[in-house]
């Protein structure tokens, strides 16, 4: 609980600070928007969770979301499959590039860091060699498929404000998540791989399949952000789709309380650190004296901040706990 | 041979860790051109002394006089500019650089800054060439042999201007050609004036190349002999000392007949590929492993438990073939392992308590794959009171507990389980007395239970008190066993310093 405090007490700041500095805020489209987007990249972010839980990292989650986002309007409208055939493909290859990525990791033992990177540029490439670097879109039908990414839930009573519908995946995925990771037994495993591979080993805790399951969730919800994002989007270019994405997931992950060392993080913490990514994001668009170039300048500092106070945090209590222990 | 002067003399050098007499009034004077050898079993305080004249560590009483200055060094750099070199038992060459720049790490010959490659070289040269390596300076480090790595870093030492050489075990892990070769350079650089000093384990070597040898027994100085009153029976009674027959515990169990549970068969270890180990222990008995630092103890009980690849060979829990390789499905069978290194491998250090003592048994108990939170709560909380872990704080991060403490929580983990075979690689180390006491009523109620437990203890002494049985391991092999009534002290040692053979026949050593 104390770790998310400090990620949602940056996430108050940056939105009061916004709110005063720019009257288009808090209004009901704006506030919209900003759900929709917290919510893809919030699944994401959940999804390199559990690899960084493990002390290992996926840099290949753009080259998913390109795959996947590339692959559903390509098969729906150039192959004519149905949306069903189309999904279940989708989450069967994130699945299947998951359990390759992992067991290179687990079994081969390469660094995941070139793994992943190595994927990057692999389903990037794909992606492009496949659709021929066309841009692939639903050429306007699908529109229930679509209702996934694009969708609104309009609330009884209310008139100018609805809930976006990928806010409804991120809620099934957030609780899914943290039942698996606070209730089941591979949940604590996959703590204890993060926190000391050797103690897990001398446990008799199956190291290697944990780790390959970590990274099959990261890589199934990957692509399943992918297939939201395409269906949100409308339309999408195989050259620069899901760009850099990985590291926005990385950077909410991290904000929100993950150590890349591994062991540690919570899921509701990613989600305020998606949120305070994609505030900022808008806040560069919105405060007008705040060039948009800026962006990625403004974005780095922030994280950086957040995760330095949070070094700092951290230090103080171990601190405090050790000289309390001298105490007693 | 000798000077009139010491070059270094010790004055009731002491050592406390944790309470506990690593060292205690040791005076020993060094003189330049002399071999000394100091000997004795695991324990003994002879890496806690080289430590001390080393500069690594810093001794609670006594003092140190350098060419008859009082000195007390702050730190290894301190010593190494006195003059005093420390050869590490694991060798400290950076792998990615040559001789030349090994021997030059961190007073590189530079102009501007820039490397000065031929000074280095040359500068190198003359040094190997002193300890009689065939080599160029230009050779990558990590090309050569164990041996090779050794002299080259004498040769560092002495381009350190080392008066004295501090060799901590040098020859563990040598050739016996490599051997040979290096007590020739020992032999050699005493005679150029400096002054020796001789860690080891190997009494050969002791009979061989030593002008002078202390025992050390217990952290105190034993015995001391010139080169001609030495005998090996002199050496071997002074390192083992008398036997404390009474401090064995009455509560050893005695039921003899009861049958096999744990059986290995041909087991081929990767430290040890050649040396077949056949091992049995029967259900409730307490078997304990002694040998030196270094005899394939640990390889042992990690080649069983599967952590380590096994060679070759068998395990069979009550008559099944347990898979190899696997610490899964083993750790499922009911074999528990408690690793000797507890901090990196026994636990999760900034987890709680519960977190770590319930790791195996939440899976044992889980209802499809989910933890039963009330059940691990009751469970933890039983072996908390039962363990006497204190303080009995279930949430508290475990690194924040006494080394008693901690061990007791890697126990808990596998206690809780009840398992069939207990395997302990060191279970008291670094723990104080009074939870060693507590550990080893543990482990007796969980033989009492039914369970075969497998222990490695370099203290002999410890090994009498808890064992059923002692087998002794020697450079991978099994040189022999005893039942407790039979074993000493003494034969124990005996059996793991030379052997069951004549003891005159040095075994080959794989370099």
């Amino acid at each position: 609980m104390k770790k998310i405090l400090g990620i949602a007490g940056i996430f108050l700041v940056i939105v009061i600070a916004v709110s005063i500095l720019s009257p288009n805020f808090l209004t009901a489209y704006n506030i919209e928007n900003l759900l929709r987007r917290t919510a893809l990249f919030g699944i994401l972010g959940i999804g390199v969770g559990f690899v960084i839980l493990t002390a290992g990292i996926d840099l290949s989650i753009g080259g998913v979301v390109c795959l996947a986002g590339m692959l559903t309007p390509y098969l729906l409208t150039q192959m004519g499959w149905s949306p069903t055939e189309t999904v279940a493909t989708i989450l069967l290859m994130s699945v299947s590039i998951g359990v390759m990525q992992g067991g290179l990791v687990a079994y081969g033992r390469i660094q995941s860091f070139l793994v992943t990177l190595c994927g990057l540029l692999i389903f990037r490439g794909l992606a492009r060699g496949i659709t021929m670097d066309q841009t692939q879109g639903f050429q306007g039908k699908f529109t229930e498929l679509r209702w996934i990414g694009n969708g609104r839930i309009s609330i009884p009573g209310v008139e100018a404000f609805s809930v976006p519908a990928p806010v409804l995946s991120l809620f099934a995925i957030a609780i899914l998540s943290m039942i698996f990771l606070n209730c089941t037994v591979w949940g604590r495993w996959m703590k204890a791989v993060g926190r000391s591979p050797s103690a897990a080993r001398y446990s008799g805790i199956p190291v290697a399949r944990v780790q390959i399951l970590a990274y099959t969730i990261c890589s199934l919800l990957a692509g399943f952000g992918g297939l939201l994002f395409v269906c949100d989007v409308g339309s999408a270019q195989p050259s620069d789709f899901g760009n850099f994405y990985e590291l926005y997931a990385i950077a909410a992950a991290v904000l929100g309380g993950y150590r890349l060392s591994g062991g540690e993080g919570s899921v509701v913490g990613v989600i305020i650190g998606a949120a305070v990514m994609q505030v900022l994001r808008n806040a560069i668009v919105l405060i007008s004296w705040l060039p948009d170039t800026a962006e990625f300048a403004v974005i780095g500092l922030v994280i950086l901040i957040g995760v330095l106070a949070d070094e700092f945090l951290r230090r103080y209590a171990a601190n405090r706990a050790r000289t309390q222990a001298k105490g007693t | 041979m000798t000077d009139a002067a010491p070059i270094l003399r010790c004055r009731g050098l002491g050592k406390r860790f944790a309470g506990v007499h690593a060292l205690r009034s040791v005076d020993i004077d060094f003189y330049a051109g002399e071999v000394v050898a100091v000997v004795g079993a695991n324990g003994a305080g002879m890496s806690t002394l080289m430590k001390i004249l080393a500069g690594v560590l810093t001794p609670d009483s006594g003092e140190v006089f350098l060419s008859g200055q009082s000195v007390r060094f702050a730190g290894v750099r301190d010593a190494v500019r006195a003059g005093i070199a420390l050869v590490h038992q694991e060798l400290n060459l950076a792998d990615n650089l040559d001789i030349a720049g090994n021997i030059a790490l961190g007073r590189e010959p530079n102009r501007f800054g820039f490397l000065d490659r031929q000074a280095m070289q040359s500068q190198a040269r003359e040094w190997i060439e002193r300890v009689g390596l065939d080599l160029s300076p230009a050779s990558d480090v990590s090309t050569l042999s164990i041996g090779r790595r050794q002299m080259v870093e004498i040769a560092k030492a002495l381009s350190l201007r080392a008066k004295v050489l501090i060799l901590d075990e040098p020859t563990s892990s040598l050739s016996m050609g490599e051997t040979s070769r290096l007590l020739a350079l020992i032999r050699t650089l005493a005679n150029q004036g400096v002054a020796v000093v001789y860690i080891t384990h190997r009494l050969n070597e002791v009979l061989d190349c030593a002008d002078r040898t202390v025992v050390l027994r217990d952290g105190a100085q034993v015995a001391e002999f010139t080169r001609d009153q030495l005998t090996r029976d002199k050496l071997v009674g002074a390192m083992v000392g008398t036997i404390h027959e009474s401090q064995r515990a009455e509560m050893q169990s005695t039921d003899t007949k009861s049958k096999a549970r744990l059986v290995v068969r041909g087991l081929l270890t990767q430290a040890h590929p050649k040396s077949t180990i056949n091992l049995t222990v029967r259900k409730g008995e307490i078997v304990g492993l002694a040998g030196l630092v270094g005899a394939g103890r640990t390889e042992l009980l990690q080649s069983i438990f599967g952590v380590d690849r096994r060679v070759g060979g068998d395990v069979f829990l009550d008559g099944q073939v347990v898979a190899p390789n696997d610490p899964v499905t083993a750790a499922r069978r009911g074999i528990a392992m408690v690793p000797e290194d507890r901090q990196r491998d026994g636990l999760m250090l900034e987890d709680s308590v519960r977190i770590n003592s319930s790791v195996v048994k939440i899976a044992r108990e889980a209802i499809a794959g989910f933890i039963r939170r009330g059940a691990e709560r009751t469970g933890v909380a039983r072996m908390i009171d039962l363990m006497k872990i204190h303080p009995a704080l279930p949430e508290r991060q475990v690194a924040l507990f006494s080394g008693g403490n901690q061990q007791k929580v890697v126990l808990a983990k596998w206690l809780s389980t009840e398992p069939s075979v207990l395997l302990l690689d060191e279970p008291s180390r670094g723990v104080d007395v009074g939870a060693r006491a507590e550990i080893h009523a543990l482990i007796r109620q969980a033989a009492n239970r039914g369970a075969s437990v497998l222990c490695s203890i370099s203290d002999t002494e410890e090994l009498l008190l808890l064992c059923d049985r002692v087998v002794v391991v020697r450079e991978g092999r099994i040189e022999g066993e005893m039942n407790i009534a039979d074993a000493t002290e003494e034969a124990i040692t005996r059996l793991a310093v030379v052997g069951s053979g004549d003891g005159t026949s040095q075994s080959e050593v794989a370099a």
